[in-house]
C-alpha cells in the first residue's frame, strides 16, 4: 500500500460524487448515531451516579404511615407516628451507624437585600454523616445546639449564592421568618438528587429550633421521617428487621396490626435506577449500531455495483499485470476510504449533535473519547469486513472473462 | 534465449449451453526472438482464442505453450501476472485504455504493477509516449485524442516495461488505412530496431505484407506457414 493507491482510491471515490456521498451518508448516520446515543447513555448514567453517591450510602428513610395507604395516612392532620424519641432509640442499634430525624417545611429568608425561597430541614449533626454530607467553611451544628434550639444555620450552595453572592457567609446573620439565624456553616455541592431536585438548594438547622420556633407543631415531637444509615451493605437485612422490631415494640402494635410506619431502603432504590440506566444505555448504543451496520451493507452493495461497472477496467489491469493483492487492495481501499470518511463526518455529526441535545433538551451528555475510538474501530472494521466479497470477487475475475465484459 | 514461443498440439474446448465447442484443434507453432508474425484467417477460426491463450489471458484444454523458458501449464494466477507484465505488452484492437487517467498515468499503469516508484514510471511513460510521437499530449484523457492516437497510446503502454513480445489482436481493425499503415509502421520499426517479437492478427492481406512471417488459420487449426513454406 502506499499513496498512489490511496490516491487512486480517492480519485475512483470522486468519480461518482452523489453515489459516494450517500453510501457515505449511512456510516456518517451510523456513527453520528452511536456517539448520540452514548453520550445520552453515559450522561444519565453519570447523572444517575452523582445523584447515588451524593445520597449517602446504605440508607434508610423511614417515613410515617403504613406503606399500603400510601405512606402518609395519618401524615396531615392525623397523629404523625415517628418522634424524635423512636430516632434517639434507633441510635441504639448496633447494626446502625448514625440515625437522623427530619422535619422540614420551606420559609422565606433574607440578607440584606436578597431574599431566597428554600426548603427548611430541622435535623441533629447525625444527618451530616448520614447524608455524608461535608462542609465546606464554617461548622455543622452541635447536640448543644439541638439541645438549646439556638438559632444556627448551615445553608447549602445554591442558597448561599443566592444571598451571599461571592461573599462568604460564614458568621453572617440571616432572616428566616423575621427571626435572625447566624450561619455557621456551608455545605459542600451535592447537585441533583434522583428525582432531579436540587439538592444544594436547603438550609440546614436544629431540629428543635425548627420544630419549636419555626414552624411550631401540633404535636411536639413528630416528624416527618427518619433517616439512617446502616453499619454496612450487609447489616442492611439485619438493620431493617432491628428496626422494624423496636419501631413496632415502641409504638405498641400488636402481632396483627399492621406497621404504622414504611421503611425504604434508598440504596436499593438506588441501585435499580443505576440497573435501568445501565440498560437504557445499553438499548441506545445497540440500536444505534442497527444504523451502523446497515451503512455497512451500503458500503457492499456499491462496491458490488462498482466492481460490475468496473469489470472491463479491473480486466485491463490484470491483463497488464495486476496481482491479485492489488486488485484486492485497491477495492478494499476504497471501502475503507468510504467508511472512514463517512466515519470522520459521522463524529464530528455526533459530537455536534450530542452538544445540541444538551443545549436543547438540557440533557446531561457525555462523550467519551471510547465512544468515538469503538465507532472509528468499527466503522474501518465494518468497511473491511463489507468491502472485502466485493474486492475478493473483483480480484478473483478471469482475465479474459473481464475484458470481454462489456 | 531464442525461443520465445513453443507450442505443441494445443487445443481449446468452450464449455456452452449447446455442449463441448472444439475450437482450437492442434496448433504447433515455434516463434523465435525477434521474429514478426502476422495471422490470418477466417472469422470464427480461432485466431482471438489462440492470442489470449499466447496472452496467458486465457487457459488451454489440452497441449503445451512454453513462453519465453516457462511451462506455463501449471503457473499460478500471479504467476501468470508476472509473466504477462514483465514479457508481454498488449494492444488490443479496441485500444482498452483506463477512461479516468491521462495518458503519461496509463502508459505508466504496468509500471505500477512492476513496482517501480513514481517519479521513475512518469519519466519511463513520457520516454515512450514520446517514442510514439505524442509526448505532447500526456495530460489528456483518452477521451481527447483519435484513435489513431489512442492506438500509439496502448503501444506505448505495451512498450513501457520492456516486453520480449508484443501481442497485438486487430490493431489496426478501428482504424482507417492511412492510420493503418502509420502503426504498422511504428510496429515494423520495434521489430527491426529493438528486436522486439510481434505476433499480430489482422484481416488485411496488406497489413498482412509488413510481418516477416504469415500464418494462416482455419477452423481452428494452422492451415499455411509462410516459413515452412520456404523451409519446405
Ligand atoms: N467464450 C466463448 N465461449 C464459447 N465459444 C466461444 C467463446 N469464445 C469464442 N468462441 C467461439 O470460438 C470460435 C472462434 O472465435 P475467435 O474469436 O477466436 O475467432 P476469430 O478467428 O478471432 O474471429 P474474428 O476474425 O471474427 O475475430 C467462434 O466460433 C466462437 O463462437
Ligand atoms: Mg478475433
Amino acid at each position: 500500500m502506499n499513496w498512489a493507491m490511496l490516491f487512486e482510491a480517492w480519485v475512483a471515490m470522486g468519480a461518482n460524487r452523489l453515489r459516494t456521498f450517500l453510501t457515505m451518508l449511512g456510516m456518517v448516520i451510523g456513527v453520528g448515531a452511536v456517539i448520540i446515543m452514548s453520550a445520552i447513555g453515559a450522561g444519565t448514567q453519570a447523572s444517575v451516579q452523582q445523584s447515588i453517591a451524593s445520597m449517602g450510602s446504605n440508607l434508610f428513610i423511614i417515613l410515617a404511615g403504613s406503606s399500603t395507604s400510601g405512606g402518609v395516612r395519618m401524615g396531615s392532620g392525623g397523629v404523625q407516628t415517628l418522634t424524635v424519641s423512636d430516632a434517639t432509640a434507633m441510635e441504639e442499634l448496633d447494626s446502625l451507624l448514625a440515625t437522623a430525624p427530619v422535619s422540614s417545611g420551606t420559609a422565606q429568608m433574607i440578607y440584606q437585600s436578597s431574599n431566597w425561597n428554600t426548603q427548611i430541614t430541622g435535623s441533629t449533626p447525625s444527618y451530616f454523616q448520614v447524608r455524608d454530607w461535608r462542609i465546606e467553611s464554617g461548622y455543622p451544628f452541635t447536640d448543644s445546639d439541638v439541645r438549646g434550639a439556638t438559632r444556627v444555620a448551615v445553608i447549602g450552595q445554591t442558597v448561599a449564592q443566592n444571598l451571599f453572592g461571592d461573599n462568604d457567609p460564614v458568621g453572617k446573620m440571616i432572616r428566616i421568618k423575621q427571626s435572625p439565624y447566624i450561619v455557621v456553616g456551608v455545605l459542600g455541592k451535592k447537585g441533583q438528587s434522583l428525582d432531579g431536585r436540587d439538592q444544594d438548594d436547603t438550609v440546614i438547622i436544629p431540629i428543635t429550633t425548627a420544630q419549636t420556633k419555626l414552624f411550631g407543631s401540633k404535636f411536639k415531637g413528630t416528624v416527618r421521617f427518619i433517616m439512617t444509615q446502616a453499619v454496612s451493605e450487609a447489616m442492611m437485612d439485619k438493620a431493617q428487621q432491628d428496626m422494624t422490631q423496636l419501631l413496632r415494640q415502641r409504638h405498641k402494635l400488636r402481632e396483627s396490626v399492621e406497621d404504622d410506619f414504611t421503611i425504604r431502603n434508598l440504596t436499593a432504590l438506588a441501585n435499580t435506577a443505576q440497573e435501568t440506566t445501565k440498560a437504557m444505555s445499553l438499548m441506545l448504543a445497540a440500536i444505534a449500531s442497527i444504523s451502523l451496520l446497515v451503512g455497512g451493507i451500503g458500503i457492499m452493495n456499491i462496491m458490488l455495483v462498482s466492481v460490475t461497472e468496473r469489470t472491463r477496467e479491473i480486466g485491463i489491469r490484470i491483463a497488464i499485470g495486476a496481482k491479485q493483492a492489488n486488485i484486492l487492495m485497491q477495492f478494499l481501499l476504497e471501502a475503507l476510504m468510504i467508511s472512514i470518511m463517512g466515519c470522520l463526518i459521522g463524529v464530528s455529526v455526533g459530537v455536534g449533535g450530542a452538544l445540541i441535545v444538551h443545549k436543547v433538551l438540557s440533557i446531561n451528555v457525555v462523550i467519551t473519547e471510547g465512544s468515538i475510538i469503538v465507532s472509528f474501530l468499527v466503522a474501518t472494521g465494518i468497511g473491511v469486513f463489507f468491502g472485502f466479497y466485493p474486492a475478493h470477487k473483483a480480484s478473483n475475475l478471469e482475465p479474459i472473462e473481464a475484458l470481454r465484459y462489456q | 534465449m531464442d525461443e520465445v514461443i513453443k507450442i505443441s498440439q494445443l487445443t481449446k474446448n468452450f464449455h456452452t449451453d449447446a455442449g463441448e465447442v472444439c475450437v482450437l484443434k492442434g496448433v504447433d507453432i515455434t516463434i523465435k526472438n525477434g521474429e514478426f508474425v502476422a495471422i490470418m484467417g477466417p472469422s470464427g477460426s480461432g485466431k482471438s482464442t489462440f492470442m489470449n491463450i499466447l496472452g496467458c489471458l486465457d487457459k488451454y484444454t489440452t497441449g503445451s505453450y512454453w513462453l519465453n523458458g516457462n511451462d506455463t501449464r501449471n503457473l499460478s494466477k500471479d504467476a501468470l501476472a508476472f509473466l504477462r507484465n514483465s514479457v508481454i505488452g498488449f494492444v488490443f484492437q479496441g485500444f482498452n485504455l483506463l477512461p479516468r487517467k491521462n495518458l503519461i498515468d496509463n502508459v505508466a499503469l504496468p509500471l505500477v504493477y512492476a513496482g517501480m516508484p513514481l517519479d521513475k514510471r512518469r519519466k519511463r511513460a513520457r520516454e515512450v509516449l514520446k517514442s510514439v510521437g505524442l509526448e505532447a499530449f500526456g495530460t489528456y484523457l483518452p477521451s481527447q485524442i483519435s484513435g489513431g492516437q489512442q492506438q500509439r497510446v496502448a503501444i506505448a503502454r505495451a512498450l513501457v516495461n520492456f516486453p520480449k513480445l508484443i501481442l497485438a489482436d486487430e490493431p489496426t481493425g478501428n482504424l482507417d488505412t492511412k492510420t493503418s499503415q502509420e502503426i504498422m509502421q511504428l510496429f515494423c520499426d520495434l521489430n527491426a530496431k529493438e528486436g522486439i517479437t510481434i505476433v499480430l492478427v489482422t484481416h488485411e492481406p496488406d497489413i498482412a505484407t509488413f510481418a516477416k512471417r504469415q500464418i494462416t488459420f482455419v477452423d481452428g487449426k494452422i492451415q499455411h506457414d509462410s516459413q515452412q513454406e520456404q523451409s519446405v
